[in-house]
């Protein structure tokens, strides 16, 4: 059963005060708060292991060496991949999409080829691929959004072609929530001979991910959106492909022997792993993943979905609001985007954080979705496994709150 | 419902300040100014554009357009009637002690500031100082090209 009072008691930071009230921690889109054991790990490592990985003759070494792999192993059991050698360790998901544009993309991309995106992908899944199109003459093509903020598929052949080199679409939307339909456009790509990429960032921590269920060639997410550290992204990659990609980042590590005249490269993944990594954090990372599977995917998607569907019929009481996204919890992640029609989303941030309530207002990383819904940003409240109906009743207060203090101000 | 009071929250949103963003002041364009300007801050997306008619040294009119909250919208239209008829050497005085003020310098006399000063309870809450500057970096900009152009 999910107990969500006991879960909060092993986040120590949710017992503090932002300016004299509680804190109402709802910006998880951005960065998740982090569990006792993810803290401790953390420590743990430095205080007994540490010591750097794949070269030292000795114990601190080998431990260290040994952590770090096992963590690569828990993560292709967290998300199903076939083998651990299919997980490359990075930064975070930004550099794990761009890893795949500048190593397999810059391989296998040419002048006339087309990429296809989408109009509601985060910055970090639209500016390395432009990028990309402009240095190999290749042309980006974006899938729409309808009003409901969901894909517009029905012409889905127009988009994907014989042209169509690659598919990178983002599995949940950080700005709006919707979940996609991606092994519909995986296998749309797979027809057509394209390699597919999915933004997995809004996926991963919230939901159970099969990258072998959903087919998709390329899965990218960031640990710090899922209880553990920052500095550490992820990116699973079919092996063949990975094999034959290219190395990314170049230096130690990711060599097997070096000469004066050039050099050849190690194995997959640490052919991607150039320099020492993110090691302690990585390690770390690893009671992250414990913690979710404790609890279980499916039951973190079922706490999320409930608070979702109570978030939204609370907002929807409230007419004045306009809510972007599907209105239907089944069919988002746990997000709501909304915006008072006269309010800037700023102005509501600034209120809502003087009540201890975090959320995001802006654009999102998404300026093309605000752009197409005609919005310079909107007011975007993201839940976790922390959070409680008692947190979005705060949220709903602070949101009246706004409501009193600028009176008709903008109308 | 009863709003319980938050003084710091009080003093950014100053009655003054909320009255211009409710009735923007000189809001519109000119037909022939001598100079313009515009700019955006991305990361909120608020944008201000301005154009200023000077004959002489002096401001002889000035318009704004522009979308985005509160406080910069309520500022770029308090700039308006701040610098009005103010010769470009005090509007450049201007610009300095509404920058003291508004970055923490303790050497700004506020009441030469005028409305202005209202502006003072944003230095409480760093980033919307940007809001507040915004409308000022498209005035100097505008002015230096202004400068430029004569030159």
């Amino acid at each position: 059963m999910f107990d969500v009072a006991s879960i909060r008691e092993d986040f120590p930071i949710l017992q503090r005060q932002v300016h004299g009230k509680p804190l109402v921690y709802l910006d998880n889109a951005a960065t998740t708060q982090k569990p006792r054991a993810v803290i401790e790990a953390l420590v743990h490592f430095y205080e007994h292991h540490n010591a750097n990985i794949h070269r030292a003759i000795h114990a601190l070494g080998e431990e260290a060496t040994a952590a770090y792999e096992e963590t690569r192993a828990k993560v292709a059991r967290f998300v199903n991949a076939p083998r651990p050698e299919c997980i490359v360790f990075t930064r975070n998901a930004t550099e794990s999409i761009n890893l795949v544009a500048y190593a397999w993309g810059r391989q296998n991309v040419g002048p006339g080829d087309e990429i296809v995106l989408t109009e509601m992908e985060h910055h970090s899944n639209l500016v390395p691929w432009q990028r990309l199109a402009q240095e190999t003459g290749a042309t980006v093509k974006y899938i729409g959004v309808t009003d409901e903020g969901t894909l517009a598929l029905n012409d889905l052949s127009s988009f994907i072609g014989e042209r169509t080199k690659l598919v990178a679409v983002t599995h949940v939307s950080n700005a709006m929530g919707t979940i996609n339909p991606v092994e519909q456009l995986v296998a749309a790509a797979h027809r057509r001979g394209a390699v597919a990429v999915v933004d997995g960032a809004q996926s991963a921590p919230h939901m159970p991910v099969d990258v072998q269920a959903l087919d998709c060639d390329f899965y990218a997410f960031s640990a710090h959106k899922m209880l553990g550290p920052t500095g550490v992204g992820v990116l699973y990659g079919r092996y063949e492909l990975l094999d034959a990609m290219q190395p990314f980042l170049s230096g130690g590590e990711m060599i097997r022997r070096v000469r004066l005249d050039g050099a050849n490269w190690n194995d997959v993944p640490w052919k991607f792993e150039a320099g020492t990594p993110n090691i302690a954090d990585v390690i770390a990372f690893s009671a992250a993943l414990d913690y979710l599977s404790a609890l279980g995917m499916a039951n973190v998607r079922a706490h999320e979905e409930e608070l979702t569907a109570y978030a939204l019929r609370r907002l929807r009481q409230r007419e004045e609001l306009i809510i972007y996204g599907p209105l239907d919890a089944s069919r988002r992640g746990g997000v709501v985007s909304f915006n008072y029609p006269d309010i800037h989303p700023h102005d509501v941030g600034t209120i809502l954080d003087r009540e201890g309530v975090a959320i995001r207002a802006g654009h999102h990383c998404a300026q093309p979705l605000m752009n197409r819904f005609g919005v310079a940003g909107t007011v975007r409240a993201s839940f976790y496994i922390y959070n409680t109906a008692e947190e979005v009743d705060a949220l709903l207060q602070g949101i009246e709150k706004v409501r009193a203090f600028f009176g008709d101000a903008g109308r | 419902m009863p709003v319980d009071r938050d003084v710091e929250l009080d003093e950014l949103y100053r009655e003054i300040i909320l009255d211009h963003y409710r009735n923007p002041r000189n809001r519109g364009s000119l037909e022939d100014p001598s100079t313009s300007g515009e700019g955006d801050n991305p990361l909120c997306g608020d944008e201000v554009k301005l154009d200023v008619a000077i004959q002489g040294d002096q401001v002889a009119a000035v318009r704004f357009l522009g979308r985005g909250c509160s406080i910069s919208q309520a500022s770029a239209s308090m700039l308006t009637q701040a610098i009005m008829g103010l010769s470009l050497d005090e509007v450049e005085t201007l610009f300095e002690s509404f920058k003291g003020m508004m970055y923490g310098s303790d050497q700004v006399d506020a009441e030469s500031l005028g409305d202005l000063e209202a502006l003072q309870g944003v230095r409480k809450f760093p980033v919307r100082v940007k809001c507040a500057t915004l409308a000022w970096n498209v005035l100097q900009e505008a002015l230096e090209q202004h400068r430029k152009a004569k030159t």
